[in-house]
């Protein structure tokens, strides 16, 4: 029992308590940058221009099949070489961004093609612009298709943050190692502690997109 | 990129035969696994439901480098020793699991409940309709999103590298830090990568045309 009390000492609680500020900080940055970035990208995907939407789509599909962690290695690693130096928050938060947003932009796309093309033509025949039906007729009800897949992926990027201690950002799972580095009998109640605060994350995430699910759905 | 490939292309194969061979084995048990909850989830039964729903939970919900850790330093500590690359396929087996779960038990509530219904009637029991009725057409519908768990599943394995599970992207990385050519070391190992996902994700999207 002293072990637990040792381990979950409030220094210890305290100091893993601001690395899950550190992953959600990150996870919320890139949550609202590849957002952004998946919408334009999964807009210009649907609209065509041929070449270019062929040629994002090119890039977007080589991007979803590469596995997150190299792409944090050579943000963090290879780049480096090239001149370009970042913060080990700034190359998490690049990488995370440059996955995620094409992993966002096909969820866009698809949701945009969810949409009976009914709607476009009726918004067109009233005497509104492409751009105008589009942005006021299109997305909104796009938007609401893609609510579950969006925030499963968002719950898949807050648990991918971890990936990020390899170039030691202080997040949740670098700060629990610094912690049993200290005593090896930490290591059980560390990891207990960090998979606890992860879940209760992920999984309020997942009861609010259910619940929107259900309203919306 | 060419004479990082023809200096170390026994290491890069190496690695490339162990992301292969730990995503399989995942992709085996994880099959069995996911599919066992799937079928617990579906029952009428519900503390099997309960008990199937708390394992996906658990597992979809805490990240994959969390679990693979757990059983790269904990389970040595208290139960029994076992190398980076049985703890990554641990890891990646439970993590892939209760996607895999939650996949297969949408396909079974997808198909009709008349299928089960006249099942019963011809007087075949609740088990023998699951077998020969409803799991055939189930997993008929859920193949392309089994398939991008798999694609998933090749992409995560590469945790392997956090419990020096010696594959493609543990080799890689040694090679970066052993040449310092960490540019095209990165470039070589994003192609093998692709080598594996990339024709399974266009032969997946091609399967979910053909099946709509």
């Amino acid at each position: 029992m002293s072990i637990l009390s040792q381990a979950y000492s409030w220094i210890n609680l305290k100091f893993l308590l601001a690395g899950l500020g550190v992953t959600i900080e990150v996870s919320l940055i890139s949550i609202a940058l590849s957002f952004a970035i998946g919408l334009i990208l999964g807009i210009i995907r649907y609209v065509g221009f041929k070449y270019v939407s062929a040629a994002v789509g090119f890039v977007i599909d080589i991007v979803r099949n590469l596995p997150l962690l190299l792409i944090i290695f050579f943000t963090y690693f290879a780049l480096p070489q090239t001149g370009l130096r970042m913060s080990a928050m700034s190359a998490a938060i690049t990488a995370l961004v440059v996955f995620e947003s094409a992993m966002l932009a096909e969820i866009v796309r698809s949701g945009i093609i969810a949409v009976d093309p009914g709607q476009m033509e009726g918004a067109r025949s009233t005497g509104m612009s492409y751009w105008q039906a589009m942005q006021h007729i299109i997305l909104p009800q796009a938007l609401l298709k893609m609510i579950p897949p969006l925030v499963s992926q968002f719950i898949s990027l807050i648990k991918d943050t971890s990936l990020a201690t390899i170039i030691v950002l202080p997040e949740l799972l670098y700060r629990a190692q610094i912690i049993y580095g200290q005593d090896t009998r930490y290591m059980l109640p560390m990891y207990l502690m960090i998979a606890v605060m992860y879940f209760i994350v992920c999984y309020a995430l997942s009861l609010v997109a259910r619940r929107l699910e259900k309203r919306f759905g | 990129m060419i004479q990082v490939l023809t200096n170390n292309w026994p290491t890069l194969l190496t690695g490339f035969g162990n992301t292969l061979l730990c995503s399989v084995i995942a992709l085996f048990f994880s099959l069995i696994i996911g599919s066992g909850f799937a079928i617990m989830e579906t029952l009428p039964n519900k503390l099997c439901r309960i008990i199937a729903n708390t394992y996906i939970e658990i597992f979809r919900n805490i990240p994959l480098l969390v679990i693979t850790m757990f059983f790269y330093v904990v389970v040595p500590q208290y139960v029994l020793k076992m190398s980076g690359f049985t703890a990554g396929t641990i890891g990646l087996t439970l993590y892939t699991s209760s996607f895999i779960a939650e996949t297969v038990r949408a396909g079974i509530q997808a198909v009709d409940t008349g299928q089960m219904e006249g099942a019963r009637s011809t007087g075949l029991t609740y088990w023998q309709s699951m077998r020969y009725i409803i799991l055939p057409q189930a997993f008929r519908l859920v193949i392309p999103p089994l398939g991008n768990q798999f694609i998933n599943l090749i992409k995560n394995s590469s945790v392997l590298a956090f419990v020096a599970g010696f594959d493609l992207m543990y080799q890689g990385d040694a090679l970066a830090s052993a040449t310092f050519d960490t540019f095209n070391t990165y470039l070589v190992v994003g192609v093998f990568y692709l080598i594996l996902t990339l024709p399974l994700s266009y032969y997946m999207r091609h399967l979910e045309k053909k099946l709509a």
